[in-house]
């Protein structure tokens, strides 16, 4: 009896353990092999890419990617891309991290509708706004410039930057900042001496959101540029016709990029005061 | 020079009256606790005094200036929170010099204020910590640290002690109580516990529902509470309360028994006992003894004189059954009066 009781708890564990890690190599491979697969064919040959079965080990024919290198306008396609998500990324975190710290910090009138605003301006369908946007881009002359781009990326980019600053700022205790003021700082020396240092992985991990949202966005950068196209209206637009082998290199050219951006900043990702000191 | 005048101070949240005619004149140099229940106004009080909230009314001065309309930054006083709120992005070092660096004092004066202050908080040897690496009474000290090392006029703190294990918040207590009286500061110190409100205070004030029921020294709040409410909050078990009935001539009749009182015209008023302020007698209050609790040093006995919960904290020697009645005799000095209607003190 006694050794019954003594191994139930401890299979219903090792049971649990198995999921867990099941869990965890499954969504693993969930990221990783279309990644992979991408990176195969990317570097294979137009013949390799339509056969079948695959192989799993890359040929490492860089046919793809010199065509990639060598065609018209992908250089300034690619530039356009990052040039937009950089500025995506310092306008909305300009907005939203002080609009955060207000939602955290103060109580005004409107507060909770405002929050519910922020989101809603994720419900109209991008389709919905892009005539309008367009004839007023038009209008204003911020048609097919980089800079217009990114003023509607920032749109879509915002609410997330809010949400996530606002969470991040009433994670800190309101004692660091009082203690701060009653040590000789101003509302605004308490910011930058105590509250920015503390939440600054938290708005590089925002600051990446809102570059990755601007890198991935396809409908409007379709819609609104013509000349300076980002990478993915520029892919959309001329790999629609293309042979799978190009696709698969264009796909690859689009994610590079991304992953080596995040895979730079992934430390401001993990690196939440308190855990890293201990 | 730091003494603190609180001048007709009142609070109000939306219609939520937090604190109401608040008048306190704390001297130079003294320690002042504010006692109270949660939500007495206790903490709301001393946050209006840093300059993290505004008063509604009222003034506040601190040596002669007036001070209410002027950032916490401004007003020379310094604060330690209740959950420390040591900067976690700092080292010890950093923490304590955190407000001489925003002086922007010289490296060396830094360098030497930290020393000192964190010599005198025993925490020297910790300084190139962060606080995710201090214990719970270190980071209270590197808190207490912080304060002082800015030399301030004033020095609040919010039950600074309430989150430490109970061993630790003795030892703090006694020590905190040192560090102060050498550094010639004046000190408010808001807390719910009454024996820490006893042994650090030069002076109590006693608060409730938004206003000072009674500031006085330790032993006159503890003997003479101006209130009713103060007579059974302070004290650990808080005084007996018995209905009295005029007898003529100054006279009161206390179950049963004639006690000199107050000559007053009140009809009812009620008679009012510590616990250790009884002796057994011949004659005297009865008992009739429900629960026995020896507690070493005394023992404590509840039952009921009258009708009324009485309990006698009595000598442990002494062989008390429970159904025993014990006849009582009240040391006529220590006997006070209230009167019901009013819930104050009658002399």
């Amino acid at each position: 009896m006694s050794d019954v009781a003594a191994q139930t708890p401890r299979d219903t564990r090792s049971a649990g353990r198995f999921l867990y890690v099941a869990g965890v190599v499954f969504l693993v491979a969930w990221v990783l092999v279309p990644l992979y697969f991408l990176l195969i064919n990317t570097l294979s040959s137009p013949d390799a890419v339509n056969s079948f079965p695959k192989s799993f080990i890359p040929e490492f024919d860089m046919g793809s990617l010199q065509f990639f290198a060598g065609f018209e306008g992908m250089l300034g396609a690619l530039w356009n891309s990052a040039v937009v998500a950089a500025i995506t990324m310092v306008i909305s975190i300009t907005i939203s991290a002080p609009a955060g710290y207000a939602l955290s910090r103060f109580h005004f009138p409107g507060k909770y509708l405002f929050r519910l605003l922020i989101l809603l301006t994720r419900a109209f369908p991008l389709p919905l706004l892009a005539l309008p946007l367009a004839v007023m881009f038009i209008r204003t002359g911020l048609d097919d410039t980089v800079f217009g781009l990114a003023l509607v990326h920032t749109t879509l980019a915002i609410p997330f930057a809010v949400l996530i600053t606002y969470s991040l700022f009433s994670g800190i205790p309101m004692e660091l900042e009082e203690a701060a003021w009653t040590l000789g700082c101003t509302r605004v020396t308490a910011f930058t001496k105590v509250i920015l240092p503390l939440i600054l992985p938290g708005i590089a991990a925002s600051a990446i959101f809102a570059f990755v949202i601007s890198w991935n966005e396809v409908f409007a950068a379709a819609v609104l540029t013509i000349e300076n196209r980002t990478l993915t209206a520029f892919l959309l637009q001329n790999l629609d016709t293309s042979p799978l082998h190009l696709k698969f290199a264009g796909g690859f050219i689009l994610v590079v990029p991304a992953l080596i951006f995040i895979f730079a900043v992934r430390k401001y990702l993990f690196a939440m005061w308190g855990i890293a000191n201990r | 020079m730091a003494e603190i005048l609180i001048k007709n101070v009142a609070k109000r949240f939306g219609t939520y009256q937090a604190l109401q005619d608040i008048n306190l004149t704390i001297s130079d140099q003294e320690f002042m606790v504010l006692l109270g229940a949660s939500g007495c106004g206790k903490s709301t009080l001393l946050r209006i005094i840093a300059g993290l909230e505004t008063a509604t009314e009222g003034e506040v001065w601190i040596g002669g200036r007036r001070i209410d309309h002027l950032a916490p930054k401004d007003r020379g006083i310094s604060m330690v929170f209740q959950n420390y709120a040591v900067f976690p992005h700092l080292t010890v070092f950093e923490n304590i010099g955190f407000g001489l660096r925003m002086q922007k004092l010289p490296q060396a004066d830094v360098e030497r204020r930290v020393a000192r202050t964190a010599e005198l908080m025993q925490i020297g040897e910790l300084l190139k910590r962060y606080s995710g690496e201090l214990s719970g009474g270190q980071r209270q000290r590197v808190a207490v640290a912080r304060a002082l090392a800015m030399e301030p006029d004033v020095i609040l703190m919010d039950e600074p002690l309430s989150n430490l294990d109970a061993l630790l918040r003795l030892e703090m207590r006694a020590e905190l109580k040192g560090v102060l009286a050498e550094s010639s500061t004046t000190a408010i110190y808001v807390t719910h516990d009454q024996v820490e409100a006893m042994s650090l205070a030069d002076r109590i004030s006693v608060m409730h529902e938004g206003r000072i029921a009674q500031a006085a020294t330790p032993v006159e709040v503890y003997r003479n509470p101006a209130e009713r409410f103060i007579a059974s909050f302070i004290g650990n078990p808080p005084m007996n309360f018995i209905d009295a009935t005029p007898a003529g001539d100054g006279k009161w009749t206390v179950a049963g028994q004639v006690f000199d009182g107050p000559a007053t015209e009140k009809g009812k008023l009620e008679f009012a006992i510590r616990p250790e302020d009884v002796r057994g007698a011949e004659q005297g209050l009865s008992l009739n003894v429900r629960v026995v609790e020896p507690l070493g040093a005394h023992l404590l006995v509840t039952g009921a004189v009258d009708g009324h919960l009485f309990r006698a904290v009595l000598d442990s020697d002494l062989v008390v059954n429970r159904g025993d009645v014990l006849t009582l005799a009240p040391l006529p000095d220590r006997v006070r009066w209230f009167d019901p209607d009013t819930t104050l003190a009658v002399n």
